[in-house]
């Protein structure tokens, strides 16, 4: 992206002013090179948000985003019912609630050398991953609608999960306001035996170093020292957030037509929030992020088994699980006043600050634990929400990496035996089915995570707290 | 027409998209281009000669125009690979006015022959495009994976 087209505004925020259909401006966070390395797309697209009904002070775009469909990844925007604001489907995506979760165990480094490749082996058998894998969880019509009004909170009903999980993720585990009717029968049977399974593409479950601590009074209250072993799942609504995404997409593009709305993008398929085509989207979103929910916890549960096998020792307990695809109804400040607005974060990360009252209080005094997934083999981080950034980002940072380069240069660029190799030689052991998806997911073709937690911190999105390197990755 | 994508004169392709991928088919008829683009949705998955015929699937549906129609035969095609838990490697389509009708052959996914990288999540509205470009068909869109 060319960064003449922005206007700097401070450090690292970088703004277009409205033109043409905008009703807002656009504000990227970004330094120079990371901006410069953004496809054109991401500020195309960021316009294009900019443009839908009921939006409110700006579209942004974080530090890691790249290039989407409709909306871009990384991408934050927020609607005002009131003023005719959407719900768009294409503004949460396809693998709804996507998110992580990052769980202690109470070890160290020295506890898990002598074991890492049994527990390896051992996660790549008991955990199903992977294009075609299945869960030993079947589902009938009933339970699948429990649980898709139940979360987490069902899960752990269950038996898979453990109750103290629930106060440690957003939404304390259960999504209100889910219409399990809203879900269709064809979402519902393509969900019927993918519980509890990781999936693939970037998804993971790795076994992780504390490697560094940046922010110690933090660091202390999320129970984070250097040389802890922790372990973080990353991992969505499997096929049914994927169908919902596909059905609504079209149901939608069908709405905004009849209600007038102009799309500049048939993939930005929007609703107004209060029409029958946003209740029913929101319903059945809202069921996605629970079969999310339940289904990280459901993973949580198939991993403290294996580990009670191999280091029964170890102590599995929860830090956190945000999620970073979805649309939620929020509180925020805008001039002085509350108002209540539909906060779509595509590849964006909740990140509430100190004092927020929907956090637990073990994290009121530090704010919220934002973790961002980095690519395999390379440094993930634990972020916590700042005080301020409601008026930056409305209570947003980063997700990830994001990728830097094509799947398909990736595979030209690199073997996935190589890959695997070379990450063996450092120490990090890996397991997955496919090596034609380790060379698609090499380290090399996404950004350098610590570039972007540096800015999210640096532009008061998120602070930083610590990184964490991987010891064990286990992927689809 | 039965379309194999070892023997076939037309093709496909995918082309780039920075997190997803772009599949594209090419053909002398919309049923081929069609079927082109579904041979590139499996090779996004996995190596397309590799999938087995042991099993076939019929579709039959109707939308309102090409690229609606593509979008919705993607993602029928997603739909039956992840529920049945195939693979499909080998394509009959016949097309009349917006009315697909499609047998689709292929096999259960053995994730030590296929080798899957990704699992495809649904095909999108970005870059959609059905199209004759000079007495050529082309049937393209990204897919999220």
């Amino acid at each position: 992206m060319d960064v003449v087209d922005l206007t700097q505004s401070s450090e690292y925020t970088w703004q277009l002013a409205p033109r043409g259909r905008m009703r807002v401006p656009v504000i990227i966070y970004g330094n120079r090179d990371l901006i410069a390395d953004m496809d054109d797309k991401v500020l195309h697209q960021a316009i294009n948000v900019a443009t839908l009904p009921g939006i409110v002070t700006a579209s942004y775009a974080m530090p890691d985003a790249h290039w989407g469909y409709g909306f871009p990844i990384g991408g934050v925007a927020a609607f005002d019912a009131d003023q005719g604001g959407v719900v768009s489907a294409g503004g949460v995506g396809f693998d709804i609630s996507c998110g992580v979760r990052t769980l202690h165990t109470g070890l160290q480094v020295a506890d898990l050398e002598l074991k890492k490749f049994i527990i390896a082996d051992t996660l790549y058998e008991e955990i199903p991953v992977g294009v075609g894998s299945t869960g030993r969880i079947r589902l009938d019509d009933a339970q699948m609608d429990e649980m898709l009004t139940g979360g987490a909170k069902w899960a752990v009903e269950q038996g898979w999960g453990s109750p103290a999980d629930l106060e440690r993720s957003e939404e304390h585990g259960v999504m209100r306001d889910a219409l399990p009717d809203e879900v269709s029968a064809r979402a519902k049977k393509r969900q019927r035996n993918e519980m509890g399974t990781l999936g693939s593409g970037n998804h993971y479950l790795e076994i992780q170093e504390v490697s560094e601590i940046y922010d110690q009074h933090t660091a202390e209250v999320f129970g984070l020292h250097t040389g802890d072993i922790v372990v973080t799942i990353h991992c969505g609504s499997r096929g049914l957030g994927h169908q919902i995404g596909t059905e609504f997409l079209k149901d939608m593009a069908q709405a905004a037509h009849q209600h007038g709305i102009d799309l500049p993008d048939r993939e930005l398929a929007c609703a107004p929030i209060r029409s029958p085509a946003g209740k029913r989207y929101l319903g059945a979103m809202r069921a996605a992020i629970n079969c999310a929910l339940a289904n990280r916890e459901i993973i949580t549960h198939l991993t403290r088994q294996v580990f009670a096998k191999i280091l029964p020792q170890a102590r599995l307990e929860l830090l956190f699980d945000v999620s970073h695809n979805t649309c939620k109804l929020e509180q925020h400040e805008i001039d002085g006043e509350i108002r209540r607005l539909y906060v779509h974060r595509k590849g964006a990360t909740r990140a509430f600050g100190p004092g927020h009252p929907e956090l637990p209080d073990a994290f009121q005094e530090v704010g919220q634990p934002v973790l961002i997934g980095g690519s395999m083999g390379t440094a993930s981080h634990v972020l916590a929400g700042n005080s301020g950034n409601d008026a930056l980002s409305f209570e947003s940072a980063c997700h990830g990496a994001g990728r830097s380069m094509s799947r398909r240069r990736a595979t030209k660029t690199w073997r996935g035996r190589h890959v695997v190799d070379e990450l063996a030689a450092r120490g990090i052991v890996v397991r997955s089915p496919s090596m034609r998806g380790i060379a698609e997911e090499a380290p090399g073709a996404y950004k350098n995570v610590d570039a972007v937690v540096d800015v999210a911190d640096r532009a008061g999105l998120a602070r930083k707290v610590a990184r964490v390197t991987p010891v064990v990755c286990v992927k689809g | 027409m039965v379309h194999r994508a070892a023997d076939y004169p037309g093709h496909w392709e995918h082309f780039s998209h920075m997190a997803d991928v772009g599949i594209r088919g090419v053909g002398a008829t919309v049923d081929e281009a069609f079927a082109q683009a579904a041979v590139a949705l499996t090779a996004a998955i996995t190596e397309p000669s590799k999938v087995r015929y042991d099993d076939s699937v019929q579709l039959d549906f109707a939308s309102t125009d090409l690229e609606t129609l593509l979008f919705e035969w993607l993602n029928a095609l997603i739909y039956e690979m992840a529920v049945r838990k195939m693979l499909f490697g080998h394509f009959q389509v016949h097309i009349d006015d917006c009315h697909l009708q499609a047998q689709v052959w292929g096999e259960r996914v053995n994730r030590f022959r296929h080798q899957p990288a990704v699992e495809v999540k649904g095909a999108t509205y970005t870059e959609l495009r059905v199209a004759n470009d000079d007495g050529v068909w082309v049937a393209q869109c990204i897919i999220d994976v």
